[in-house]
């Protein structure tokens, strides 16, 4: 039998692996867009905060930051309440790598959605506003339609690595199709077919996703006209 | 909270030395990530351009297997490209009785093959579309000097390729320092392989994650740094007018 019955368990990690990128999307997209707010506020220790944020994650490895948030914050939270005289919780490590994956490029998220916002001409918002729209109302109707179109080509390739870097969760003893395949290069000895046939998963998801980026960017480029040389 | 006498003490461990080099190299720490990054980069580059050639050339044969080539090493992880390499040669009869098995049986030779493979596959991508880039009136201006094909290669589209790369490679750079972290999950005690070992003696994470995250961050401000240079130097003519 191919891989002595070991695709079904390597189908179930990438599963796995598949809602941890998903949801560290989730994350680094809602802290982006919180950065790029930062980044373009009018105080200026917020605009220091979120500078310092993400030049500090892009200059440091996604294994570095792994290894750090998952051992140290496990470190932080069995000390904190062994000094509260509480029962030291497990961590769960879905949890665990969903946050620190979604951190990390909620870093790269937030040079994207600033590019794609400043993209947008100034007089769209102030136009907004001159109609007694709420700033949030703006950004949702006016800002964010508008600079999807700009966000989408560094936003694809955002979620490219981002699944690419899935692939470390592993080391934080997440069962992911890493950690299957792990078991089965042991026990099937066939490494080479055990990686190769992971290799393909992640090709497949990444040219899917490709794919569907593509569609979404000429759809939001409708009504602008395409340079032709 | 952190403990800095623990952190000078093992500095020597993180700088690196000749007493826990792996097989084939000479030391670990900071100068193994260095000579896994220069080794990977210096031969991924010399393949990368030829490769940007093939790719951008008029025959179909050769531009699509370097696609090919391209797309499989962007579309996987890299650990799982030195997965396929460390673990999975070992599959086949034929490599184990082969000349190279001396060296593919070490990690170190399997990191910088991988690393290699790895980054020459971004490399071509980036060199092909810069060469696709150059601006016609220099080919024309080529030829009718008449330049031969290889010639005008050499002189005009290459030289003048690699430095439209420039910007877009030093990315590339700071890209694959940071990826040659992963060398530490097979078994190579590079900056992060030194700090994993650290933590799983002492078990205090923050000590030495921290010291090989600023080690990371300087190294990064670093080549950022080099590249500057290097774009004032060789891009001056593509630079904004001062005056």
């Amino acid at each position: 039998m191919f891989l002595q019955g070991y695709l079904p368990s390597i189908l179930e990690g990438t599963i796995l692996t598949l809602q941890v990128a998903v949801a560290s999307l989730l994350v680094s997209v809602v802290l982006g867009l919180i950065g790029a707010m930062f980044k373009m506020a009018p105080s200026k220790p917020l605009v220091w905060l979120a500078e310092l944020y993400s030049t500090v994650v892009r200059g440091v490895p996604d294994l570095v930051w792994m290894l750090l948030l998952f051992f140290g914050g496990q470190m932080l939270i069995n000390d904190f309440c062994t000094r509260m005289g509480w029962q030291a919780p497990e961590i769960n490590s879905f949890f665990a790598g969903v946050l620190t994956i979604g951190f990390i490029f909620g870093a790269y998220m937030t040079e994207t959605f600033r590019g794609a916002i400043m993209a947008v001409p100034k007089g769209q918002m102030e136009a907004g506003l001159a109609y007694g729209m709420s700033p949030l109302r703006v950004f949702l109707r006016i800002t964010f339609p508008q600079m999807v179109r700009f966000a989408l080509p560094s936003f694809s390739n955002n979620w490219l690595v981002l699944v690419k870097s899935t692939a470390l969760v592993s080391v934080i003893g997440l069962n992911d199709v890493m950690y299957r395949a792990d078991t089965a290069k042991s026990i099937t000895q066939e490494p080479f077919t055990v990686y190769a046939v992971v290799g393909l998963i992640f090709l497949a998801i990444t040219s899917v996703s490709d794919f569907a980026l593509k569609r979404l960017e000429k759809r939001y480029s409708l009504g602008v006209r395409e340079t032709e040389l | 909270m952190i403990d800095f006498n623990m952190i000078v003490e093992k500095l020597p461990a993180f700088l690196g030395g000749a007493d826990g080099a792996p097989m084939m190299s000479t030391s670990d720490g900071l100068q193994l990530t260095l000579e896994l990054l220069f080794l990977s980069l210096a031969c991924g580059l010399l393949l990368a351009v030829p490769l940007a050639l093939m790719r951008v050339s008029k025959n179909r044969v050769a531009s699509s297997l370097v696609w090919l080539y391209t797309y499989v090493f962007r579309g996987t992880p890299l650990l799982v490209q030195l997965f396929i390499i460390y673990y999975g040669l070992s599959q086949f009869d034929w490599v184990r009785d082969s000349w190279a098995w001396e060296y593919l049986r070490e990690a170190y030779a399997c990191a910088i093959l991988a690393f290699t493979l790895n980054t020459a596959a971004y490399t071509t991508e980036i060199i092909a579309g810069q060469i696709r880039n150059t601006h016609y009136g220099e080919i024309e201006a080529a030829k009718a000097m008449g330049m031969s094909k290889w010639l005008m290669m050499r002189r005009i589209v290459i030289p003048s390729a690699l430095r439209r790369a420039l910007p877009a490679y030093s990315n590339e750079v700071v890209m694959m320092m940071q990826s040659t972290s992963v060398a530490g999950l097979v078994t190579l005690a590079d900056l992060t392989g030194v700090a994993r070992r650290v933590f799983s003696d002492t078990y205090m994470p923050f000590e030495p994650f921290i010291t090989v995250a600023c080690f990371y961050l300087v190294l990064t401000f670093g080549f950022v740094w080099l590249f500057k240079l290097a774009e004032r130097r060789w891009l001056a003519y593509l630079a904004p007018r001062k005056h």
